[in-house]
């Protein structure tokens, strides 16, 4: 087997972990503190790529794009939301209902196609693979950082708000942030338009990165997230207590998985099964808290009833 | 302060399930009243504190709180109004929180929640000196998680939160039943330490037949729905458990039945 080989994919495949970090702290906003397992992402994630494409090839501003996919993925959550909490539609329906009811609205983005190129020679991009191995500023590893501890730092500001606070109380107990005149109906919704709007940014930036908008981009990205948001965990959650540290472990869960995933295909594993893989360690990883519970619970007389 | 007027609610009505839980409830408190309410199972006694907090709508009547009707304002809103104590010590804080946030949760009560600090320094020296008075040691763990409390310390950090903005009335749903004897008879000292000092208008919720005779300043039995005992001021402080069966009997047209009641 062929080192050096490898050692060219590993800066390609931390941009990419990078890129889904940046998706994986949307779920992780939904899923960790909003307590909802929000499926819209899988569509959301094509919609921020299809938008940017489209915009960008029209000769729009990259930022510009950028913006107008964050703007776009907040609108699909929203829909989640009000699927949920004004139709009365659980939580893991509403996600599924949007994502499947997006797939039309990404190809009608792309006007019918199911896959827009966007040459990095013919327009102005903030990040291409082309120059993931350059020692540049417009090195995407290089701004990708920068962006994803911008957003880091955005984040721990917002959510250590009244509004934040008060959204994450949302996630912990209900019951008690109505007692405390919290609109927690609003609140979810706000929380699914912020995770989704990141996730069709993240969508906008694999486009650029990739070099072209795929209908298909978002297919499993909802377990992907789940996958940074649990290696981050399971690798620093002991020690990243603060908020602004725990999201820093969820990019860094993504990174870590994308470099597992380029090993496991240098040591020769087909590319086709990637997803296979992927299901099956995310499961038994989700299974962990569990076990672990069942067994603290045999230690000291008491089963949970979680089961 | 609190004027209920003739309100009903049916659960699951026209299903198999139909549980009429509020027939004709009329119930009018004065400012500074404590009113201790009491009953059987299935009485009405929760199912009337949740219709006054908002958590589902009435099927017919109105409630007002200090004047405003707030008939069909949501929980979320009416919760300006109210401080509500749970009878699971889990529901009236959030445990992945730590214990200061929920109190600055609990501060923000009725105020309008913006992109200010969600916490400041101020506050904190004044929840320390709050959760001194508790005399329970937890002004040094305010950075813990409320999860790591017992249900005791619970209870009284949640009794805390609902006075920390004085609230119009204080709703308190068998908010010790969960605890143990000792514990109990603590957060009951607490609760009333916290009412007399800030002159509160309450509503207790209890099985237990000698807090419900000992405390406050007024005493409504329920059965079926409807509130069919109601003493207060010289009366009350007479009342003894012999007077109140006697009430209840005279009342309902039947003996008093809660195995829970006679037990405590």
């Amino acid at each position: 087997m062929d080192l050096l080989k490898l050692f060219n994919a590993l800066p390609g495949a931390a941009a990419q972990g990078l890129i889904w970090g940046l998706m994986a702290i949307g779920v992780y906003i939904t899923y960790r503190i909003l307590d909802v397992a929000d499926l819209t992402v899988d569509g959301s994630m094509a919609t921020g790529g299809a938008i940017a494409a489209v915009l960008i090839m029209s000769g729009c501003n990259v930022w510009l794009a950028i913006l107008v996919a964050f703007i776009v993925g907040m609108a699909a959550g929203l829909v989640t939301g009000l699927f949920h909490t004004f139709m009365g539609i659980p939580a893991i329906l509403s996600g599924i209902l949007t994502q499947l009811g997006l797939y039309s609205i990404n190809l009608r983005i792309m006007g019918g196609k199911a896959n827009v190129a966007v040459n990095p020679n013919k327009y102005t991009l903030l990040v291409s693979l082309r120059n993931v191995r350059s020692l540049t500023l417009g090195n995407p590893i290089f701004v990708l950082i920068l962006f994803t501890a911008a957003l880091i730092l955005t984040l721990y500001w917002f959510f250590g708000t009244e509004l934040g606070c008060s959204l994450r109380a949302t996630g912990a107990n209900q019951r008690m942030a109505r007692a405390q005149g919290i609109n927690t109906s609003r609140n979810v919704l706000l929380g699914l338009m912020l995770s989704n709007g990141l996730v069709a940014l993240s969508g906008a930036l694999l486009a650029q990165y990739q070099g072209f908008a795929d209908v298909n981009s978002g297919r499993g990205a909802i377990v992907i997230g789940l996958a940074a948001v649990i290696i981050g965990e399971v690798f620093f959650g002991k020690v990243f207590i603060n908020f602004g540290l725990k999201l820093t472990a969820v990019s860094i869960g993504a990174i870590v998985y994308y470099l597992v995933i380029q090993v496991v295909l240098w040591l020769g594993l087909n590319a086709n099964d990637l997803k296979l893989l992927t299901a099956l360690v995310v499961s038994i990883f989700l299974a962990v808290p569990f076990w672990r519970g069942k067994l603290a619970g045999k230690r000291t007389g008491k089963g949970e009833n979680h089961a | 302060m609190l004027k209920i007027s003739h309100i009903a609610k049916t659960f699951n009505p026209g299903t198999i399930t139909e549980k009429k839980a509020l027939l004709d409830v009329d119930l009018h408190l004065n400012e500074g009243d404590f009113v201790t309410v009491i009953g059987g199972n299935g009485a009405g006694k929760s199912t009337m504190l949740n219709a006054v907090a908002g958590v589902f709508p009435v099927d017919r009547g109105t409630i007002e709180i200090g004047g405003v009707n707030v008939t069909n304002l949501p929980e979320y809103k009416r919760a300006a109004y109210l401080g509500r104590v749970f009878q699971d010590p889990m529901t009236g804080t959030a445990a992945t929180m730590n214990i200061e946030e929920n109190m600055a949760l609990a501060l923000r009560r009725g105020r309008p929640r913006g992109l200010r600090w969600g916490i400041t320094n101020l506050e904190r020296q004044m929840y320390r000196e709050q959760l001194h008075t508790l005399g329970l040691g937890l002004e040094d763990r305010m950075a813990s998680k409320v999860g790591l409390l017992s249900g005791g310390q619970r209870q009284a950090l949640t009794l805390l939160m609902a006075t920390l903005r004085t609230p119009k009335l204080l709703l308190l749903d068998e908010h010790t039943a969960a605890l143990d004897p000792k514990t109990a008879a603590k957060v009951l000292e607490i609760t009333e330490k916290i009412v007399s000092e800030q002159h509160l208008t309450a509503m207790m919720v209890t099985h237990n037949m000698k807090d419900a005779i000992a405390i406050g300043n007024r005493l409504i039995m329920m059965n079926e729905g409807r509130i069919v005992v109601d003493v207060s001021g010289e009366q009350k402080q007479k009342l003894t458990r012999a007077d109140l069966m006697g009430l209840f009997e005279k009342a309902a047209g039947k003996e008093l039945d809660g195995d829970r009641l006679l037990l405590s």
